[in-house]
Formats: C-alpha cells, sequence, structure tokens
C-alpha cells in the first residue's frame, strides 16, 4: 500500500542527491535489515517475546526492499518503467499471500509451509536463470562484450543458486502433495534408486565446476542440464520418503530454501542475501537434525532409508490375531471421569481429524472435576516441528500445559490416565524393547507406566509407517475406535451429564 | 576463468556466510520446541529475502530477467507478506492462562 510512495520519495531522493549516496544509503539499510533478522529469531525464543521479535524481522524486510528499490534505481535509472514490474509483482504476490494466509486452517500449516519452500525455491531459481541469461547476451552482444563478462564464480554461484532453488521447487512440490495426499504418502522406491541420485547430484555438481572454471558460450547448454537436474532430483529425493518422516523432509527443504538464496548473495555480491540465506538455512538444518535425533535415526538414513517398507506386510498380518481391550465412549469416559491426572499425547491423526477444538472441550470439563490435564508434546508428532503445538494453542490450550518430552516423561508412572488421540509410534514401546523393530532406539512417551491408556485410533490399522505397536495389546490398553473427533465429542457430554452429579 | 579477485570475493562471501550460520545457530538452538512451526514459517519469511535478488532482476532491461524476475518477485512476496501475516497470527494463538482457566 505504502509501496508508490516509496518508490517515488526514493527515486526523488536520489535524483537530488545523486547515486552515489543513494547505494551507500542502500547498503545502510541492508545492515540495519540483517540485524534486525537476527533480533527477530532470537525474539522466537519465548513466546512472550516472539511476537515483538517477528515485528523486527517484518521492519528488516521492509527496509531490506526499499534498500533495493534504491540500488535497482542507481542501476537501471530513476523512470518509471524501472519499478513497473516490481510492483505488479509485489501486488501479485502480496494479493495471493495475504488470501492464503488469512483463510488457511491451522491444521493445514505443513502443507502450507512445504508449499512456501517450493515458492521460496522457484524465486531463488528464476533469479538465477535471468541473471545466467542476462550475462550470457552481454557476450554475445559486442557492444557490451566487455562491458559486464560473467565471470566463472559467478557462473558456479548462479549454477548453485538454480540447482539448488529448482530442487528445492520440485521437493516441495513433492512433499505438498504428500501431505495433501494427492501423491502415495508410502515411499515410492526403485532398485538402485539412491545410486542414480547421488550419481546426477555429483554429475550436477562437476558441472557446475566446469562452468566455473572455462565460462564461455559452450557452457549455456551444460548450465540449463543443471537447472533440469534439479529439477528432477527435487521429485526423484523426496518421493522415497515416507510421510511419518515429513517433518525432516520440511525442515530439510527450508535449508536448501536459505542455502539458495545465500548462493543468490554469492551469486549477487549481496551480504544481505547470505546473512539471511543462513539464518534460513541453519534453522532448517538444527530442525532437521533435532528430529532426525527425535527418531534416533541419522540424516542419511531418513535421506536414503524409505522407512518401514519391509515390516509392513507382516505388521498387517501379526496384529489382526491378537486380542486387545476395547470400550465404546460412555465407558472410556466413565474411566476418565474417575482420574485424578490424565496426560492427552496427541498426534498426527489429531490433525487429520481435527480433534484439538474437541480435545480441548474434554480437558475443560475433566479440569472442572477436579482433574489435572496436561499435554505430552512429542517432537516429531505430526507432520512438521511444533505441529502439536500450534493446533493446540489455536484450540486455546495454554502453552504452559504443553509439554516436552524429556519434561513429563517420569510422571507417566504417576498418572491415572494417559489419553491418545491419534499418535501411534511416538507411544510404541517397541522403541525400547524390540531391537528388530524398525523405530527401535527412538525415544518415546513411557505411557504403558500408566494406570490405564486410552487409545483414540480411526481401526486396527498399523499407522503411517507401518510399524506394528505392542503397546495396543496391553491389559491396561483400551481402544475406542472410531474418529477421535466424534469420540471426543461423545466423552464430553458423558463426562458433562454424570459430572454434575457427583462432581465438586 | 576464476581470478584472483574471484576468489577474494568467494571468501569474503565465505566469511558472512559462516559467521551468520554461527549466529543462526546458537540463537535458533533457544528456541523452544513450542514455537519451531512459528519459527518455521518466520525463517521462511525470512528466506523471502530472494525478493532482493527477484526485484533486481524484475527491474533491469533484459527482456527474459524482466519476465523471471517478476515471477519470481510474485512468488518472493508471497512467502514474505503470506509469512509474516500468517506466523503473526500463530504466534497470537499462543496463550498462557491461569491454572483451570477456562475457555
Amino acid at each position: 500500500m505504502s509501496l508508490p510512495t516509496a518508490v517515488t520519495s526514493a527515486a526523488a531522493h536520489a535524483v537530488q542527491t545523486g547515486a552515489p549516496f543513494a547505494e551507500k544509503l542502500s547498503n545502510f539499510t541492508y545492515l540495519v535489515a540483517s540485524v534486525l533478522f537476527i533480533l527477530c529469531l532470537r525474539g522466537l525464543s519465548g513466546p512472550e517475546t516472539a511476537r515483538r521479535g517477528l515485528f523486527f524481522g517484518e521492519l528488516g524486510m521492509f527496509l531490506a526492499v526499499v534498500g533495493t528499490l534504491l540500488k535497482v534505481g542507481v542501476e537501471f535509472g530513476w523512470v518509471v518503467q524501472t519499478y513497473t514490474l516490481i510492483t505488479v509483482g509485489i501486488v501479485i504476490g502480496g494479493i495471493i499471500g495475504t488470501a492464503i494466509s488469512l483463510k488457511l486452517p491451522m491444521t493445514k500449516m505443513p502443507e502450507r509451509i512445504a508449499f512456501s519452500h517450493a515458492f521460496g525455491g522457484l524465486a531463488t531459481a528464476l533469479v538465477g536463470v535471468a541473471e545466467h541469461s542476462k550475462g550470457i547476451s552481454n557476450w554475445e552482444n559486442p557492444l557490451t562484450h566487455h562491458v559486464e563478462q560473467l565471470s566463472g564464480f559467478k557462473m558456479g554461484a548462479l549454477g548453485f543458486e538454480s540447482f539448488l532453488g529448482f530442487l528445492t521447487f520440485t521437493g516441495s512440490i513433492m512433499a505438498f502433495g504428500k501431505l495433501q495426499g494427492l501423491i502415495s504418502g508410502a515411499p515410492v522406491t526403485f532398485k538402485g534408486q539412491n545410486y542414480v541420485n547421488i550419481g546426477l547430484f555429483i554429475a550436477s555438481i562437476l558441472a557446475l565446476g566446469y562452468c566455473a572454471f572455462a565460462p564461455d558460450l559452450s557452457t549455456v547448454p551444460v548450465f540449463y542440464a543443471i537447472c533440469a537436474t534439479g529439477l528432477a532430483l527435487g521429485v526423484m529425493a523426496v518421493l522415497p520418503i515416507g510421510g511419518a518422516d515429513m517433518p525432516v523432509v520440511i525442515s530439510l527443504l527450508n535449508s536448501y530454501a536459505g542455502l539458495a538464496a545465500c548462493a543468490t548473495g554469492f551469486a549477487l555480491n549481496q551480504n544481505i542475501l547470505i546473512i539471511a540465506g543462513a539464518l534460513d538455512g541453519s534453522s532448517g538444518l538444527l530442525l532437521s537434525l533435532l528430529m532426525s535425533k527425535a527418531m534416533n535415526r541419522s540424516f542419511a538414513n531418513v535421506l536414503f532409508g524409505a522407512f518401514g517398507t519391509d515390516t509392513q506386510n507382516a505388521a498387517l498380518t501379526t496384529t489382526a490375531s491378537k486380542p486387545f481391550n476395547e470400550a465404546t465412549v460412555d465407558e472410556a469416559a466413565e474411566v476418565l471421569k474417575a482420574a485424578q491426572s490424565v496426560i492427552v499425547v496427541p498426534g498426527y491423526g489429531m490433525a487429520v481429524s481435527q480433534a484439538q477444538h474437541a480435545v480441548r472441550d474434554l480437558a475443560n470439563q475433566l479440569e472442572k472435576n477436579g482433574c489435572e490435564v496436561r499435554y505430552a508434546i512429542h517432537p516429531v508428532a505430526g507432520r512438521m516441528p511444533g505441529h502439536m503445538n500450534v493446533l493446540l494453542a489455536e484450540a486455546n490450550v495454554s502453552y504452559d500445559r504443553l509439554f516436552d518430552l524429556d519434561d513429563i516423561n517420569d510422571d507417566f508412572a504417576r498418572t491415572d490416565v494417559v489419553l491418545i488421540v491419534g499418535a501411534n509410534d511416538v507411544v510404541n514401546p517397541a522403541a525400547k524393547t524390540d531391537p528388530k523393530s524398525p523405530i527401535y532406539g527412538m525415544p518415546v512417551f513411557n505411557v504403558e507406566l500408566a494406570k490405564a491408556v486410552l487409545v483414540l485410533k480411526r481401526s486396527m490399522n498399523p499407522g503411517f509407517s507401518g510399524v506394528e505397536n505392542e503397546l495396543f495389546f496391553f491389559p491396561n490398553t483400551t481402544m475406542v475406535l472410531g474418529d477421535a473427533k466424534k469420540t471426543l465429542s461423545g466423552m464430553v457430554s458423558a463426562v458433562k451429564d454424570e459430572g454434575g452429579g457427583h462432581g465438586h | 576463468m576464476l581470478t584472483l579477485d574471484n576468489i577474494d570475493q568467494l571468501l569474503f562471501g565465505l566469511y558472512i556466510f559462516v559467521l551468520a550460520t554461527f549466529v543462526g545457530y546458537q540463537v535458533i538452538s533457544r528456541v523452544p520446541p513450542l514455537l519451531h512451526t512459528p519459527l518455521m514459517s518466520g525463517t521462511n519469511a525470512i528466506s523471502g529475502i530472494s525478493l532482493v535478488g527477484s526485484m533486481v532482476a524484475a527491474g533491469s532491461n533484459h527482456r527474459l530477467s524482466q519476465i523471471l524476475g517478476v515471477v519470481a518477485v510474485a512468488c518472493a512476496s508471497i512467502n514474505v507478506i503470506g509469512g509474516f501475516m500468517i506466523t503473526d497470527r500463530m504466534l497470537k494463538m499462543f496463550k498462557k492462562r491461569g491454572p483451570g482457566g477456562a475457555k
């Protein structure tokens, strides 16, 4: 909205004071913006300071845009023409971005994050191609042949930027497709797939080196081949990764998007791009390391693992035959009504059936009866880091009721009822006891130590990862099968009706 | 060819990259798991800094750069504007209430 005024005032300013000053000013705004980005991330270290931090980030981005408007004016002239396309792009993007962020339900956050990584990747890739073609046209044109040489360094950086950008683009689209259910969430593999992927990756790096060391017109097809390989690799790298591993993939794509922005910074010789890209890259890297650790798996294993493919069939046959306790909604509500302490363990199933509000209603009802309700959040519950926290926050659950794995795991033994809402692997005792299990060694909640475990689950089929869960057959476990949201609403009314009679 | 000038430029860029990565790693390791989704969506908005490169391409006088640039500006703006808005919307939801607080 304020953009046209910013454009005209910047232009008017530069006309008065001359281009060199505008360029210095632009560099200065970049410096301030970089500091603001760091302050933004620092603000996110606690919920009290987070919104202020985010404001710093917004301010930083605004300054970066103003600085770039100055820079563009210095380089291409202070004319309306220079700014027309920029304005068109920002208005289109702004409208789409605003519409998405206002309309989107919180349960769709993983999809929206994956989708935005795709946009980020595409933007950097297109900048890479644009800068490359601009440099090439300077070569071809005898008049500008010596004006602006595309150096080997710039060529290499542009190639890397485009490669990574395109890889992030298609990889994120694949991740989006898997999350949205457009593509099978199950790992898709073929023999020798990892060798093909690694081979393509190495070939691209070698080709990049070739472009960087001998940048002339003969490298143009090589550059486009690198772009095409990036597009293909994005698809092929995400296809073999299963739905339950999405938190790691999304974090990793976040990191790639950051690195691609960094490479843009190298190519354009802009430090702000390097700094902001590095912040994004390190955040993505840190999150993916945390997620891998929370699954007790190495990076390599997630990327090349194709999790759960061998065990799926075996698990299906064994679960069918074993006996388990099953209860109706009213019976389960009785158990909850008698409880003094309840820990809710939410999982992806809660997001799927959008049950977070029903969970909150039930917790409120139980708290009215004098019961203590807490929530145990596993780092990899859901489809992205922090997924469950956001959903419960949306449902107005106070964030001091949400506990991390380490903070609550010792309390299960002292808890009356554990209510598992659509979680599976994170409560699977096989991770502690069965060395043959694919999730062996993953830190899990000690839910089986509680007096009673209620599991809300759609059916007895194994979860997304296809790993059998012994917990469902334990004597102190009771299964309540059906849609979690319906079950929870049923429990709310059951607890409410009878709670009035015996309550405080 | 790669010249000595280029190598200086590369080294200077790497200095900044390495230091920024360290700062980022330190700052981000203090973000609690509670806020990991806002962190991800916030850094996503910050990585919309590729808007800077996109604007340079869209504002240039080279036809193909302009076309690719305007698409890139739109993509990056979606991330910047949408990213900050939705992160703020998310952060607004994180509230603390007293024990047994009603909705």
